[in-house]
């Protein structure tokens, strides 16, 4: 891994529980996005909401994924977003499969707030805005 | 969670009580290799947490833990793909690419792990082993679900 660019007022995103954070964020991009891929390539039209909303979390997850380990100034605004998106849309998500189940016949990630992942698509965020915050905080 | 309605124990007693036969006995073992899969990974997983919650970097037993998780997945892999190629499994070739797709991430994530902590001698190395240590027996648990169908 070439070394990251910081400014140096900010701590390294990546190191300590940065680095558990990128590990697990990888898996969740990795998973997400092999998930999303099967299903948009064999069964769009069944459920193209939840299928579109698959790809873009999937999306987000490999931003942050990336912004997180890159670790530069650029990149910690760029995972404040990304991690940031990806908690609007767990909740959204999660509020709208549970309000209209109809219009999500097929489960995504953010579905009833990741629980059929063990809720870490709610938790998961939560963790990387706060790691943001607290590496982000002028030393 | 939907997992505990499958996974490998609850095929391998399926296939007990339908008949003997090479394939059952074959379900039976893979059965058993997942079991001791499962608790070695989470026996693993505690062990990398306390360590952890010790304020201790990853030393050599947790990083032979992890190489023993990586054996037992591999042999796992191996008798997946050797049913996979005699016709056994999911039907439908989403399933399929999605079951090919899970191999590759379950046999990739313990080296991943170790090689992460190798790089972060800190408590939070330790964590990263825990972490894969954790996953390891969800991916099985998948894979299971996606072989049943």
């Amino acid at each position: 891994m070439a070394e990251p660019q910081q400014t140096p007022l900010n701590k390294p995103l990546n190191k300590g529980p940065g680095r558990v954070l990128v590990a697990v964020y990888g898996v969740f991009a990795l998973s997400a996005g092999a998930r999303a891929s099967v299903q948009i390539a064999s069964k769009f039209h069944e459920a193209p909401l939840a299928y579109s909303l698959s790809a873009l979390a999937a999306v987000v997850y490999i931003v942050a994924t990336v912004a997180l380990a890159r670790s530069s100034a650029a990149s910690r605004r760029v995972a404040f977003a990304a991690v940031g998106f990806e908690l609007l849309g767990v909740l959204t998500v999660g509020t709208l499969s549970l309000a209209d189940p109809a219009a999500f016949p097929d489960a995504t990630v953010w579905s009833e707030y990741g629980q059929g992942y063990g809720y870490v698509p709610l938790v998961l965020p939560v963790i990387g805005l706060w790691w943001l915050w607290r590496t982000g905080r002028r030393t | 969670m939907p997992l505990r309605r499958f996974g490998w124990a609850g095929a391998a007693r399926g296939a007990g009580v339908a008949a003997a036969g090479v394939a059952d006995t074959l379900s039976a073992v893979i059965g058993a290799l997942a079991v001791v899969t499962h608790v070695v990974s989470l026996a693993l997983a505690v062990w990398a947490f306390v360590e952890f919650a010790r304020h201790r970097e990853p030393g050599r037993p947790l990083f032979l833990g992890i190489g023993v998780v990586e054996v037992l997945v591999v042999l796992q892999v191996i008798v997946l793909i050797v049913k996979l190629a005699g016709g056994q499994g999911p039907a439908e070739g989403s399933a399929q690419v999605t079951l090919i797709g899970y191999l590759i991430t379950t046999v990739l994530l313990p080296p991943a792990g170790a090689v992460l902590a190798r790089m972060e001698p800190t408590r939070w190395g330790s964590l990263l082993i825990g972490s894969a240590a954790i996953i390891v027996p969800v991916l099985i648990l998948r894979l299971g679900q996606i072989w049943n169908g």
